[in-house]
């Protein structure tokens, strides 16, 4: 069972951070594994997901998309896009912010680029009723101004990061430096499975729901497995969270989409398993887009969820060893995928969740009669709906 | 000497005589590598001891606002760890008296090779370096590297680390160990723990390498505080300070501000 002792998966993952933190990630570790087997937190955790956020969600066959790509393939959705705050990051959040109440923690921080994890975050807190700070770029305010005032009606403080290039990375720095400081009372959510160890084993413990969900609805629905999952990747919670389950199932296969911007030669993209290259950054061993000194370089997408340039590195591992595949898909295939699908099915998903849609889209035609797809649709796009107006021309 | 004895025996060295050493630490680049090299000769001249030199990295996850912004004044130059290289090979060219260790986050020394990087550094008489991400546990493939070349790998120990650990730390650490003296990041601070003697001197006793206390020293208040209880100080974020406001003047400021503290720093 992966990540071994040391957090590794392979050469991957592992804790690269200041030594003020190992003692606290010792102590997270411990926590996590001592409440994991609790009783009495599952049943807590399970009730909040149940009671509160919309589990289970619907596996929903998508037959008008399906009819649109040609008709041949068994198409299904899974439903992320239903839950409370409109994606599957509350599903980590919750366990997290669970986490840090019962370690007695007072205090709660989050990095978030575009706000989806930062706005989970503090709702979480404001149910468990323990005080949040949001760290994010300076950039990402201004771009997505309503997810901060989202964050200060739920009782966050959002602070500004001006330092780097503004954006995600740098509020993650920020959010570890503030760890660092405030580490005795304070509880570090991280939004994907990134990070040095435990979290990305955390996180896609949390996540993992998802894929425990969706593997029983399509054994009931057709009783047998899939032959495909399908899932964005920007840190890569989503995707793990639907992969693991499956990963030991050799016949489905695995795929990861990232983000290839405005294009794979243009370096402005977010596709760092598809084009990056093995390195430390977050406290993590994994793939990262950087230059060739070991400077990390700026990330782009439509989709500031996938705008990241390092990835979890149980995806690094689960490339290497071929188990996964990634594949990264450009802007403007999942702007067409967004607009599919809001036409098709009456669903406007996340642009994130889009370009697995749109991966979808461009090998539909290869794909045999009757194979069976699960597309996890991590979000709705009801936060996206005014960025595609503006890249519409509209 | 191997770059690892040279740093401990410059320590020692003013330890006999009855003094804590100086460590300035100066970003690389900041905010040019002429400056730079100035920098360092006033270091010399000022007294200090050893040269803590920082590798600018995009990420610097450890480091508060004032060594952020000489991070994001040095990366202009888009610095490289061959050029880094060359550059102190060429200090020890003209006779620079001093040991110069490098601090850097671990990504650059990764992609560089660490294997190769160890060799490199040992030929241009680069004594060693702290990598402040790499903990104990990660450590193993660059204290191997550092051992077999005979480079000083300083490793960091914090108020946050257990006592075995620490004297875990303190047993594979070279040259000296870093003692973090905040839970916290770089920057100036007004006042620091008040059990931090208290730390020093039981960190003292474990380690079988000379002790040096870092981050937050800004004053000669405070390093005449704190000498008895370390070998060495480090003092980073007063300086960078220093180098942000005054550019190309900041030499003759720093000698200035670097001997006070070194005179007070009496054991
Ligand atoms: C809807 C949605 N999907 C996907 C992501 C990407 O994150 P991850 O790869 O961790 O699932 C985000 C991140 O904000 C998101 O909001």
């Amino acid at each position: 069972m992966l990540p071994n002792r040391q957090g590794k998966f392979g050469p991957f993952g592992g804790r690269f951070v200041p030594e003020t933190l190992m003692p606290a990630l010792s102590e997270l570790e411990e926590a996590y594994r001592r409440f994991k087997r609790d009783p009495g937190f599952r049943r807590e955790l399970s009730w909040y997901l149940r009671e509160y956020a919309g589990r289970p969600t619907p596996l929903y066959p998508a037959r008008r998309l399906s009819q649109a790509l040609g008709g041949h393939l068994r198409l299904y959705l899974k439903r992320e896009d239903l839950l409370h705050t409109g994606a599957h990051k509350i599903n980590n959040t919750l366990g997290q912010v669970l986490l840090a109440r019962r370690m007695g923690k007072r205090r709660v921080i989050a990095e978030t680029g575009a706000g989806q994890h930062g706005v989970a975050t503090a709702t979480a807190a404001a149910l468990l009723g323990l005080e949040c700070v949001v760290y994010m770029g300076a950039k990402d305010t201004v771009r997505q101004a309503m997810n901060v005032f989202r964050m200060e009606l739920l009782g966050a403080r959002v602070v500004p990061v001006h330092a780097g290039t503004q954006t995600l990375k740098d509020a993650i720095n920020e959010a570890i430096r503030d760890w660092v400081t405030h580490v005795e009372d304070t509880f570090y959510v991280i939004g994907s499975v990134v990070g040095p160890h435990p979290y990305p084993m955390m996180v896609r413990d949390f996540q993992s729901v998802i894929g425990r969900e969706a593997r029983r609805q399509i054994l009931r629905l057709e009783g047998r497995l899939p032959d495909l999952v399908i899932a964005c990747v920007g840190g890569g919670s989503n995707a793990m969270g639907i992969f693991h389950p499956f990963v030991k199932d050799q016949v489905v296969k695995l795929i990861g989409v990232e983000a290839a911007g405005e294009g794979l030669d243009s370096d402005k993209h977010s596709a760092t398993l598809t084009a990056g290259e093995p390195g430390v950054l977050h406290g993590m061993m994994t793939y990262l887009l950087q230059d060739r000194v070991g400077q990390i370089k700026g990330a782009h997408s439509i989709a500031p969820g996938l705008d990241y340039p390092g990835v979890g590195p149980e995806h690094a591992f689960l490339k290497e060893c071929g188990r996964a595949e990634y594949v990264a898909v450009d802007d403007e295939e999942a702007l067409a995928a967004f607009r599919l699908l809001s036409e098709t099915e009456g669903i406007i998903p996340a642009l994130e969740s889009a370009h697995a849609v749109a991966y979808l889209v461009k090998i539909a035609d290869r794909l045999p009669r009757d194979t069976i797809v699960i597309i996890n649709l991590s979000g709705r796009g009801d936060k996206d709906v005014a960025a595609v107006k503006e890249y519409l021309g509209k | 000497m191997t770059g690892a004895e040279r740093v401990r025996e410059a320590i020692e060295e003013v330890n006999r005589a009855g003094r804590a050493a100086l460590i300035p630490y100066f970003c690389a680049w900041d905010p040019d590598l002429e400056t730079t090299r100035a920098l360092l000769w006033a270091a010399a001249e000022a007294g200090a001891s050893v040269v803590e030199l920082g590798f600018p990295f995009s990420d610097p996850l450890a480091d508060g606002p004032t060594i952020q912004a000489a991070t994001q004044r040095a990366l202009r130059h888009r610095p490289t760890l061959e050029a880094l290289l060359e550059f102190v090979a060429g200090l020890y060219n003209e006779g620079y008296p001093l040991p110069v260790v490098i601090m850097g986050y671990y990504n650059p020394f990764f992609r560089f090779g660490l294997a190769r990087f160890a060799r490199e550094a040992r030929r241009a008489g680069l004594c060693g370096a702290i990598i402040p991400d790499l903990p104990l546990e990660e450590a193993r493939p660059w204290l191997r590297e550092a051992r077999k070349q005979g480079l000083s790998a300083v490793m960091l120990a914090a108020p946050t680390t257990p006592p075995q650990r620490l004297e875990r730390i303190a047993r594979v650490s070279t040259g000296f160990l870093y003692y973090v003296s905040v839970t916290g990041i770089t920057g100036a601070r007004e006042r620091l723990p008040e059990d931090l003697a208290l730390r020093l001197d039981l960190a003292r006793e474990v380690s079988p390498v000379p002790v040096a206390v870092g981050f937050g020293i800004s004053k000669p208040e405070q390093v005449r505080l704190l000498a008895p209880h370390a070998h060495a100080l480090v003092v980073g974020s007063a300086l960078v300070r220093i180098i942000g406001k005054e550019g190309p003047r900041a030499p003759a400021r720093v000698r200035k501000a670097l001997s006070e503290l070194v005179s007070a720093a009496k054991r």
